[in-house]
């Protein structure tokens, strides 16, 4: 789609000379408001827009709060709990962060799994999707070290649990472990590194939605049709159309979330969290936030050794494998068909996926014992099987249904349909 | 440029080279003070050894203390419970490793470990689990009355610091 010529012209003298020394108003024109965009884009495809909010949200309240945050661990929680009970309207700030640390994930799981449904990240659009996967994991460590800073009881053992992730490394995995916490156990060096690091991190992730952003204004958006744009007739205005339909979306997704800050702000986290952390005493029962379950279901899932692999090696072998195995996808998936609509194998085979992943979470809340541990290997067995055996071997046998001419007849042939229906 | 023959290295590419190698170095020795900070320090390695009375813990309980940030527990063991380590076949376990070896000698009843899970770091609940020892709650790591890995993802038995008795009911860890 690199035929957007932009219809720019500077309308005076100043804009003139700007243009010719910065063209940052050009700029702004051809990629924020006339970008060309496929006309038939459904509500699945706002959930990037509402992500850009939701990064914007995150940093404008996290840098609120240091402001009235302590980060030593004698004063952290007392910190946190002054926030909410002294600080003005901190009641409200605070708990807009960490909910909106969880709708950020909602949103960052539907943006996914859009992209899996209609293969977005088949070419040419491979570096869009690898990028957005660095994006996912950048955003679970933010998430993962902004959760220890409150320093209660989940905080300390969520981190020693996580870190104690790198002592499964053979030889190295010790040393690696005391450099990250600063000590032999999760403490005030490792508090005072993670709320640099948190307060680093989004900033980061910000840069990367740049190269994000500028990887998707290349080839420009996938669709649900799943066709490459073919002429003019096929794609709408950046701005207003889409600016819009986000700005609708935006809105509608501030309900629920406005609905927890204001009725419910620690229902999404855990009762353990609000007693102060104690490094003598492990809580009975140690969950992470909702949104890393599915990953942790699979750490824990596996319990036995292969070969010269021992349990917790293997564990944190299939937990990191869970998320590189996303950086090859494009590679796995080698049906020529982008939409999940056109193919009718794939569609109950990713539905199963999404099934599958919720089931993940819920056995990452449960105990490990009985019924779960079995259950566990089950669904991570169907976690990789869908991408190391399902999908290369549908691209195979798959007859998909036949594909739209183009994006307009898509659209407006559905239309005629219903039109002569009416 | 066409005038110097290819195959021959020049000043130009000794220069290029030996800037190069500088750059790297210097890059390198930049990075490590960069890195090394995050390792513990000074306070974090000071504190070394500690002392503690064994004395007012009763027969069958366990007592957890505090040793370089680190939990430790101690455990006076039953005559019950000795027996019960002693009487499992070594070469079955996951990390072979027999009773005798764990405590010190005419103190058998004392077992004192440090109390984070092999596994992730978990403090483990004492006296539950299959084998009457620990049950890790986080993962489900059990150890028997000797601490040793049973069942469950740790891949080695609970870790015993370098102790040793001062008198009969006073030891120094560390």
């Amino acid at each position: 789609m690199a035929n957007h010529a932009g219809n720019y012209t500077p309308g005076n003298g100043l804009e003139r000379w700007l243009d010719e020394r910065l063209p940052i108003v050009r700029f702004s024109k051809e990629h924020l408001m006339d970008f060309p965009t496929p006309r038939n884009l459904n509500y699945w495809w706002t959930f990037g827009g509402i992500l850009a909010f939701m990064l914007v949200v995150q940093i404008a309240t996290g840098v609120i709060l240091v402001m009235h945050y302590t980060p030593h661990v004698d004063m952290a929680f007392a910190s946190v709990e002054h926030i909410r009970r002294d600080v003005n309207y901190g009641r409200i700030i605070q708990g807009t962060h960490a909910v909106g640390a969880s709708m950020f994930f909602v949103a960052l799981y539907v943006h996914m799994f859009r992209g899996l449904y209609y293969g977005s990240y088949k070419a040419p659009r491979e570096i869009i999707w690898m990028l957005g996967v660095i994006l996912f994991i950048l955003v679970m460590a933010t998430a993962f070290m902004g959760y220890v800073l409150p320093w209660g009881q989940m905080s300390l053992w969520g981190a020693t649990v996580i870190t104690g992730l790198f002592s499964a490394i053979p030889i190295l995995g010790e040393p690696i472990q005391t450099l990250l916490l600063g000590g032999f156990s999760v403490a005030n060096p490792t508090l005072n590194r993670f709320f640099s690091l948190h307060y680093l991190l989004p900033f980061i992730i910000a840069a990367v939605v740049v190269l994000h952003i500028w990887a998707l204004h290349v080839p420009g958006n996938n669709n649900p049709a799943g066709v490459e744009v073919k002429d003019s007739r096929d794609t709408l205005p950046f701005h207003p159309y889409y600016t819009m339909k986000d700005l609708f979306a935006i809105i509608v997704f501030l309900i629920p979330f406005a609905w927890f800050v204001f009725f419910a702000p620690d229902i999404l986290g855990h009762a353990d969290n609000y007693i102060p952390g104690d490094p003598l005493i492990t809580p009975a029962h140690i969950v992470p936030e909702w949104y890393l379950l599915p990953f942790y279901a699979m750490l824990r899932a596996i319990d036995f050794d292969v070969l010269f692999i021992e349990a917790r090696l293997g564990g944190v072998l299939i937990m990191f494998g869970s998320l590189a195995i996303l950086f090859v996808l494009p590679w796995l998936d080698r049906s020529r068909v982008r939409s999940g609509t056109f193919r009718p194998l794939f569609k109950p085979f990713y539905w199963l996926f999404v099934v599958n992943f919720v089931a993940l979470a819920y056995l990452g809340a449960q105990p490990a014992e009985g019924i779960y541990t079995v259950l566990s290997k089950i669904t991570t067995a169907y976690y990789f099987g869908y991408f190391l055996i399902i999908l290369p071997l549908l691209s195979r046998i798959e007859t998909p249904k036949p594909l739209p001419p183009s994006i307009a007849e898509s659209v407006l042939g559905e239309n005629k349909a219903k039109a002569a229906a009416a | 440029m066409a005038t110097v023959s290819e195959n021959k290295a020049t000043r130009r590419d000794f220069l290029y080279i030996a800037a190069g190698a500088v750059g790297v170095v210097g890059v390198a020795g930049a990075a490590w003070p960069l890195i090394h900070q995050l390792n513990p320090d000074a306070s974090v390695l000071a504190l070394a050894s500690i002392q503690f009375d064994l004395a007012p813990i009763p027969e069958g309980s366990s007592v957890t203390i505090m040793w370089r940030g680190m939990p430790v527990f101690v455990r006076h063991r039953t005559a019950a419970e000795i027996e019960a380590a002693r009487a499992v076949d070594v070469s079955t376990l996951r990390d072979p490793e027999a009773d005798e070896d764990r405590v010190q000698e005419g103190h058998e009843q004392w077992l004192i470990m440090l109390a984070n899970c092999t596994h992730l770091g978990c403090v483990p609940v004492g006296e539950s689990g299959e084998f009457d020892g620990w049950f890790c709650p986080c993962h489900g790591s059990q150890f028997d009355t000797a601490g040793r890995i049973r069942r469950g993802p740790a891949p080695t038995n609970l870790v015993v610091p370098p102790y040793e008795f001062l008198t009969d009911t006073t030891i120094q860890i560390g």
